[in-house]
């Protein structure tokens, strides 16, 4: 009927006759979640396109197309909204919702604040208040909800194979356990990583009590064996050595990377304290002896590549400079004349604020030394302390998997529980994992995927991702923090919590009452109840840390003999987890594929990184494919030249080659743990190397180095910076004569400072902002023809003599020029001012021309060539944050200083009618920096930080000379070179040329 | 003086449209007509995958994000310079030797012009927005942005392109009425007759077509050249070095005359060949157009040495690297190329023996047509590659969709061409006729 | 020589001609409105249940709040759930069929499905709360909603009726405390109380119309 009659009409019955055919057309609609009633549904990036082949393009483009007809003029869809029956409580629909809760990826937990968009966990922040965290975040803390919502996890039980059941596998165990209660539980043997969880630790003593004849096993990869034998060594007992880099004016580090983790706060607590007062900058000082490069060597101020065996040697020199009783040697090899020595001054002069600290990797008896040093120059108590370990389980891991492949060899173990970890793939060669595996009768595998551990077990069990599961689990510092799950397990996936009780016999229990019961146990007190509320809040238990214990050094170590000098003829072979798979859990996470290496800026690929004149004498390039053979092993690797890698050293980082990780893992890179031996898990001597003549295609993000004489980035010494201070930043922010209208001065003002000298380079900023603003990922050929779409991108250049470069590291998100070169060349005003001082990308009205990518200097912007938003996959839509568009093929997208944050911090405010204040708005990027380097805020008002930093002489403007008026600028790099040591730098400058 | 001493009205008629009407169809034509076909199908092909997939099909990427795309388009546009002009200029200045070779040149134009037209949409992330560079009134109460010079270059392309065809069409009426009566067939006369719309051949007809063209003669020059500058200004309105220089927009109009008489020298030859046309088309039209080339070589030339001198003279860093990266950098090879097609082949041009000999005015013509073509790449992919920050420095490889798009075009070129050649009079019949009268009346 | 055309020819051939270039653009038009957004403005939506905002408003009284909860609050206007129908109809109009979905909705744990009559492109974001508390009144973009038994659209929701008021908001500014007042119009001095308005809520309107606003 016509329309008007229907207004005039009474409404009931008439409406009702015409209903029924609706009724038909609502069923027909897509059926949509509660969320439905959200328009802005986002899709989302395609983590299953490592290449983009044919029936790719075909598959993104059939998508792309059908936006186009939208966009063109097409009818638009009816859209249904769909309300609640019952409206959840504290849920507003659209609002986010902040959770607090803990993840621990191998190492110490971090504090973590996650965001829940209608029950979808969409983005991690650090947790302000979690000693791990600070409010920052790893990039693995930062990538992990990727994992949550990827499509290849595992999401069925498996019986050989087979698709079963939770309870046909619980059928299988009763009976198992049953048997095995009757033997006292012999051949019972349970496998985990490293375990800090002390619920998880309550749950295996009750199940070592219950069957006196089980083991508990504990291996991972990337394990601290060398730290706790050299605790061992030194103190007679295994201790957790506990930093406080805020405290130290001196830092030696012999081959470790603190700066990369565990965690971020030895970062936090490092860059804290070296920037402490912008205005009279007074860092400390930072030494590094390391064999390959790492984010810590690129950091120092003093930095010298040595071979692994010899830094034992240095350590002993370096102790007895120090004047301890050491047997043996002694000058140190490999560093330049004097260097040693004036450190050792350095280090004695700054007594009791210095530190010496030692890599995982480094021998025991080298992390026993470094003790000795640092009680012998008064550190301890200062500088460093001595905890319990964080572990549950302290013994050596190399010797418990050693014991357990041995009983798995000889038939001894007939039910095996794998909790997590993948020692199929990654277990030292030697010790045969997946062969002795067959030996085993009953083997259960709990992972998150269905990996190569899970093919060779009997049974596969889905595992609930952190953000599915309660659990809790210790800071670096021991604090516990609780593991507290935001949504349901997508897959039914079970914890390590439930599997343990299972074998408990607790069958009705879940994580959730294990964990619960477990700290009503240990912390009876009547407020418990109160104390749990706090603790999931504030997502830590106050004052939890492990108590400081006195430990002395025992010096009858230092008089046994000096190990052998290392056989210089022969090369050494490194093991080093990937800065961006780790030891493989990773290999899936697509963020983490495509991140680019910090130093070698390689994606998707792990290579056989060598020094410059390793690969002169070699006749290498890079690319160029070569043959290691180290002990009968052999394996094909790519190479990547390394400046700065000592020299006849070849590194291959851990964590690739993986077969069965996923669509975006399987096959990437080679897989190092073949070459890896048990009694060689980092480093082996007599490996050799052979050209094989062929090429192995690498991905890598920047393929020039050298600064060209441009100065991106501006460094200057600390006494250079006393005598001068204008000097370093020069003109670059001199305001200049100018033709167009000055931006206004009321409002808003927002700009960015981005502090070089506290940047590491770690990328957190990166995968932050591909986090938080969709940013979809393209797959190896497409970085391979530069079409990375990263907003913002770590640069590193070098400069130096090849053999010891210094290493430089340049975040680069948009400038926000005020006077924008991309605006006046776009036809369309897609990319336009705002009245705030964003340079504004509108994608909807984007055609794709391209010219502003053109005439952006920094060339930060980046265009979609293709469909590489997913448009298809259901999960990964569900990851999406709804606060920002995802942007079609055929438009020009960058850095909106994370716009979706700043209008909604805005409205919030002008509906109290209050100013931001400072602080109020922060980026993505921002939030999750661990040395927070990146400051944020409004140029308008006179007290913001970024003002602050802006008024340092350090402030200079990228590419000011161009005259764009950057509102991101950057504080120059402040190096605190040792005076006496001088002399070296002149003589590589003349190395230069 | 073209030798029509031999001719009469009649004859010049007979010739000429006989080309048109004879029933049989020469064999070099059909063969070529079928390559041009397939090359055509290629084109349109490689586009509805372009449409169908996106860009990325393309070897583009970030810094270089105009390669093909944009070269192709500003050597097109270039190589439709000539026609217009020369026949435009010409008239004005009262030049009829210029009528044998003017008609086909406006063809070339107008063929050329389509093409060119087509690459600024084709290379478009999401081409089926192209309509909104143009202003007109909608529900987002946005106008484009005129600042931009891609915007600019809409409306010069536009103008330029009707004000072509306007041009060339006024020419053909009263030939298509010649055909018109000559044609045997009621077809080809219901055919010819609606496209000389009505034309008698009255004093009043002529007196008007006169006016009109040197109206339309006197609009095109100006156009001619403002359409080349705009597409220069595309380039130095942005600061990108190499492109960021006021040298651009005569020095594009420079070049394309250059390419545009090229490609004219190119298709005489040919056309002179395959219709022996001799008589019309005399060795003096070749002569006068290589000494056209020549000039225009050398101005290009003097443009080459003054962009390198203002790199020096800007003591810009950006710019003399720029400047050495194209002698030296990865894409060096390219740069020499095009030197030695563009600024030293013509030289050959000084001797008049060369100027007299059709076919190594041929492969000379060849040359510089690829050379420009060279030219526009080195112009837009060196100064891409390595602007500003090192950090974001790259290189750009074609696919093989950019040769597709590229050879494609060509062959669709050639195509129009075949079908120009064999449907309309090559050469204007009644303006040969006015210069037989005018030589009748010089002797 | 004879003419190819005859003069009644020649004058068909200029006449159709120009039918066919004015059948062309009425045709280009007749398309342009037909893929015009659906469902098309000032025509009903027939809902399951066919739910009354004039019953709901004019008759029972009803503040918008009530049901649009966190229009205040929120981006999202918010829907009410079942369970706050059920508040009044789990006595009043019991078992009456035209209620039966509710019911069932409330019974089976079943959403009810409403199609959404006032739609804006996913990427336009758009926020009730902030347009609230500055003084736009419901009815200024949703019509007289206590005049329709059925909901209809009575704005096109185009970019340019939203710049319409960004680019002058005092023509639309009320005062707070009619903001959900369905019978307010304009006063005759709209433009001064507008201008008085856009101080005291302390609105910028020259930010008003950046595209950040809605476009992210």
């Amino acid at each position: 009927m016509p329309p008007t009659d229907v207004r005039e009409l009474p409404f009931e019955q008439d409406i009702l006759s015409e209903s029924a055919p609706l009724w038909r057309s609502l069923e027909e609609l897509p059926e949509r979640t509660a969320s439905g009633s959200d328009r802005r549904e986002p899709s989302s990036a395609s983590p299953d396109c490592p290449t983009l082949d044919r029936r790719q393009f075909l598959r993104l483009t059939a998508a792309s197309l059908s936006v186009a007809g939208a966009g063109a003029c097409s009818r638009a869809p009816q859209q249904s909204i769909v309300p609640y029956v019952h409206a959840p409580p504290q849920l507003v629909a659209g609002d986010p919702l902040y959770f607090a809760t803990a993840v621990n990826l191998g190492g110490a937990a971090q504090g973590l604040l996650v965001k829940s968009n209608y029950g979808r966990p969409t983005k991690i922040e650090g947790n302000p208040s979690h000693p791990g965290s600070l409010g920052a975040t790893d990039i693995f803390a930062q990538a992990a909800v990727l994992d949550l919502w990827d499509p290849d996890r595992a999401q069925a039980v498996l019986h050989q194979g087979q698709v079963s059941t939770w309870d046909g596998f619980v059928e299988a165990l009763s009976a198992r356990i049953s048997r095995l209660s009757q033997n006292g539980g012999n051949g019972l043997r349970v496998l985990t990583e490293s375990v800090t969880s002390p619920t998880l630790a309550g749950q295996l003593h009750a199940l070592l009590e219950r069957f006196p004849g089980a083991r508990w096993h504990q291996y991972q990869p990337i394990n601290r064996d060398h730290a706790y034998e050299g605790s061992r060594l030194a103190f007679g007992e295994v201790l957790e050595a506990r930093y406080h880099f805020d405290q130290a004016r001196v830092v030696l580090s012999l081959d470790s990377d603190f700066l990369a983790g565990p965690g971020v706060r030895y970062a936090r607590d490092f860059v804290g304290a070296r920037r402490a007062g912008d205005a009279h900058p007074d860092p400390g000082r930072l030494y590094v002896i390391e064999c390959t490069p790492t984010l810590t060597g690129s950091f120092a101020d003093h930095r010298y590549a040595a071979r692994f065996g010899q830094i034992e040697t240095i350590a002993r020199a370096l102790a007895q400079a120090i004047g301890l009783p050491v047997a043996g040697v002694l000058d140190a090899p490999a560093l330049p004349s004097g260097a040693l020595a004036a450190c050792a001054r350095d280090l004695k002069r700054n007594a009791g604020h210095a530190l010496v600290v030692v890599g995982d990797a480094q021998p025991p008896v080298v992390h026993a030394l470094a003790h000795a040093i640092n009680e012998a120059l008064g550190n301890v108590g200062r500088t460093v302390n001595y905890t319990a370990p964080i572990l549950a389980l302290a013994e050596p891991q190399g010797e418990s998997l050693r014991q357990l492949t041995e009983d798995m060899a000889a038939g001894q173990v007939d039910t095996l529980i794998v909790l997590g970890g993948n020692p199929v793939y990654n277990a030292p060669a030697d010790r045969l994992f997946g062969q002795r595996l067959a030996k085993v009768g009953l083997s259960v595998h709990l992972s998150l995927y269905d990996d190569e551990t899970s093919a060779l077990c009997n049974w596969q069990i889905p595992e609930a991702h952190f953000l599915e599961s309660w659990s809790d689990t210790r800071a670096f510092d021991g604090t516990v923090a609780i593991q507290q799950p935001l949504i349901a397990p997508l897959y039914g996936g079970k914890s390590a919590h439930e599997l343990l009780a299972l074998l408990l016999g607790q069958t009705a229990s879940n994580d959730y009452q294990t964990v619960r019961d477990f700290w009503t146990k240990v912390r009876p007190q009547a407020d418990a109840e109160a104390l749990w509320e706090q603790a999931l809040h504030r997502g830590a238990f106050e004052g939890s840390q492990l108590p400081v214990r006195p430990a002395s050094v025992r010096s009858d170590f230092l008089r046994a003999p000096a190990s052998p000098i290392p056989d210089d003829t022969q090369l050494d072979l490194l093991f080093a987890p990937d800065p961006t798979v780790w030891d493989g859990r990773f290999a899936n996470n697509a963020w983490l594929q495509e991140l680019p290496k910090p130093l070698t800026k390689l994606t998707w690929d792990n290579a056989a990184l060598v020094s410059p004149k390793l690969a002169q004498q070699l006749g290498l390039a890079n690319e160029d494919q070569i043959e290691l053979r180290y002990r009968g092993a052999v394996l094909l690797a790519p190479v990547w030249i390394v400046p700065g890698q000592a020299e006849a050293t070849v590194t291959v980082t851990l964590g690739y080659g993986r077969s069965r990780a996923g669509r975006i893992g399987n096959g990437a890179g080679f897989d190092a743990y073949l070459l890896r031996r048990s009694d060689a898990l980092w480093h082996g001597q007599g490996l050799q190397v052979r050209k094989t003549g062929a090429k192995v295609p690498l991905a890598t993000t920047q393929h020039h180095f050298s600064m060209e004489g441009r100065r991106p980035i501006r460094v200057t010494t600390l006494d250079q910076f006393r005598r001068d201070p204008a000097l370093v930043a020069g003109d670059a922010h001199r305001p200049r004569p100018n033709m167009y209208e000055a931006v206004r001065d009321e409002g808003y003002a927002w700009a960015m400072s981005i502090n070089l000298d506290a940047c590491i380079g770690c990328s957190a900023c990166t995968i932050a902002c591909q986090a938080e603003n969709n940013i979809p990922i393209v797959g190896k050929s497409e970085v391979r023809r530069g079409r990375e779409m990263h907003w913002i991108r770590v640069d590193r250049y070098y400069e130096g003599a090849a053999d010891q470069p210094r290493t430089y590291f340049q975040p680069v998100p948009c400038m926000h020029c005020e006077d924008a070169p991309c605006e006046v060349v776009c036809p369309v005003e897609a990319t336009v001012h705002d009245s705030e001082g964003l340079n504004l990308q509108v994608y909807n009205r984007c055609i794709g021309t391209r010219f502003c990518s053109n005439n952006c200097p920094y060339k930060v912007r980046r265009f979609n060539f293709l469909q590489y938003a997913d448009e298809d996959t259901e999960s990964l839509k569900a990851q999406r944050n709804p606060e920002v568009t995802v942007r079609m093929r055929g438009v020009m997208e960058k850095c909106t200083y994370c716009v979706q944050r700043i209008t909604n911090a805005r409205i919030e405010a002008e509906k109290d009618n209050r100013h931001l204040a400072d602080g109020d708005v922060v980026t993505a990027c921002q939030a999750a920096c661990p040395t927070e380097a990146i400051v944020f805020g409004d140029l308008n008002d006179p007290h913001s930080q970024v003002n602050r930093a802006k008024a340092s002489p350090l402030n200079y403007a990228l590419l000011g000379e161009l005259n764009t008026r950057p509102r991101t600028t950057y504080l120059a790099k402040l190096t605190n070179p040792n005076p006496e040591l001088l002399q070296t730098r002149v003589d590589d400058a003349k190395a230069d040329g | 003086m073209s030798s029509l001493g031999a001719h009469s009205y009649g004859s010049i008629s007979q010739k000429i449209s006989g080309i048109v009407l004879t029933a049989g169809t020469a064999r070099w034509w059909v063969i070529s007509f079928a390559a041009c076909s397939l090359l055509t199908l290629v084109f349109f092909g490689a586009i509805g995958y372009l449409f169908y997939t996106g860009v990325g099909i393309w070897g583009l990427n970030v810094p270089v994000v105009w390669a093909f795309d944009i070269t192709n388009y500003v050597w097109w546009i270039a190589i439709a310079m000539s026609g217009t002009f020369i026949s435009a200029v010409l008239h004005l200045t009262r030049q009829p030797w210029g009528a044998s070779i003017s008609r086909f040149a406006e063809a070339m134009t107008v063929f050329a012009l389509a093409i060119a037209g087509l690459f600024p949409i084709l290379h478009l992330g999401r081409p089926w927005f192209f309509y909104w560079l143009t202003p007109y009134p909608n529900v987002m109460a946005l106008w484009p942005q005129w600042r931009s010079p891609l915007v600019w270059d809409f409306f010069a392309i536009l103008a330029y392109l009707l004000l072509s065809i306007l041009f060339w069409y006024l020419g053909l009426i009263p030939d298509f009425a010649t055909l018109r009566d000559r044609a045997p067939g009621r077809g080809a006369q219901i055919t010819y007759g609606l496209l000389a719309l009505g034309w008698r051949g009255e004093a009043r007809h002529w007196q008007r077509r006169q006016s009109a063209q040197l109206l339309l003669a006197g609009l095109a020059v100006p156009l001619v050249v403002s359409v080349h500058s705009v597409v220069g200004l595309d380039f130095a309105a942005g600061n990108t070095p190499g492109w960021h220089s006021t040298i651009f927009p005569p020095f594009f109009v420079a070049g394309a005359m250059f390419s545009g008489f090229a490609m004219a020298m190119t298709i005489v030859v040919l056309l002179r060949r395959a219709f022996q046309l001799g008589d019309y088309i005399t060795v003096r039209h070749l002569d006068n157009l290589a000494k056209l080339i020549l000039a225009m070589g050398l101005v290009l030339a003097y443009s080459y040495v003054m962009e390198l001198f203002m790199a020096w003279y800007s003591a810009d860093r950006y710019e003399i690297y720029t400047a050495l990266n194209r002698m030296r950098g990865p894409y060096a090879p390219v740069y020499w190329s095009l030197i030695f097609c563009v600024v030293v082949a013509p030289q050959a041009l000084w001797s008049r023996r060369v100027r007299h000999s059709p076919w190594v005015l041929f492969g000379i013509s060849i040359l510089i047509n690829v050379g420009m073509w060279l030219e526009r790449f080195m112009l837009i992919v060196t100064s891409e590659h390595r602007d500003f920050l090192p950090s974001a420095w790259g290189m750009f490889y074609p696919t093989v969709w950019d040769w597709a798009i590229l050879v494609g075009s060509i062959g669709f070129f050639g195509w129009l061409l075949l079908l120009f050649v064999r449907f309309v009079p090559v050469i204007s019949m009644a303006e040969m006729r006015e210069l037989l009268d005018h030589q009748r009346g010089a002797s | 020589m004879a003419q190819v055309f005859r003069p009644e020819q020649i004058f068909a051939l200029k006449f159709g001609a120009a039918v066919a270039f004015i059948l062309c653009v009425a045709g280009i038009l007749l398309w342009r409105t037909l893929i015009a957004e659906s469902p098309p403005i000032d025509s009903p939506v027939a809902q399951i249940p066919p739910f009354s905002h004039k019953h709901h408003v004019s008759d029972v009284g009803l503040d918008c709040r009530f049901c649009h909860a966190t229009v205040e609050t929120a981006a999202f206007a918010g829907l009410p759930p079942t369970s706050t129908c059920m508040t009044c109809h789990s006595q009043l109009f019991k078992g009456q069929p035209i209620l039966a979905p509710v019911a069932a909705s409330f019974r089976e744990n079943r959403p009810l499905h409403w199609i959404r009559v006032h739609r804006l492109p996913d990427f336009v974001y758009f926020h009730h709360d902030i347009h609230i508390s500055k003084g736009i009144g419901c009815s200024t973009c949703h019509g007289r909603v206590d005049q329709m038994p059925l909901l209809w659209r009575t704005q096109s929701l185009e970019m340019s009726w939203c710049l319409d008021c960004h680019r002058a908001p005092e023509k639309f500014l009320r005062p707070r405390n009619r903001v959900f007042d369905m019978g307010w119009n304009p006063p005759p001095d709209q433009l001064q109380q507008g201008r008085l308005l856009l101080a005291d809520y302390g609105i910028d309107p020259r930010r008003l119309t950046d595209c950040s606003n809605c476009h992210r």
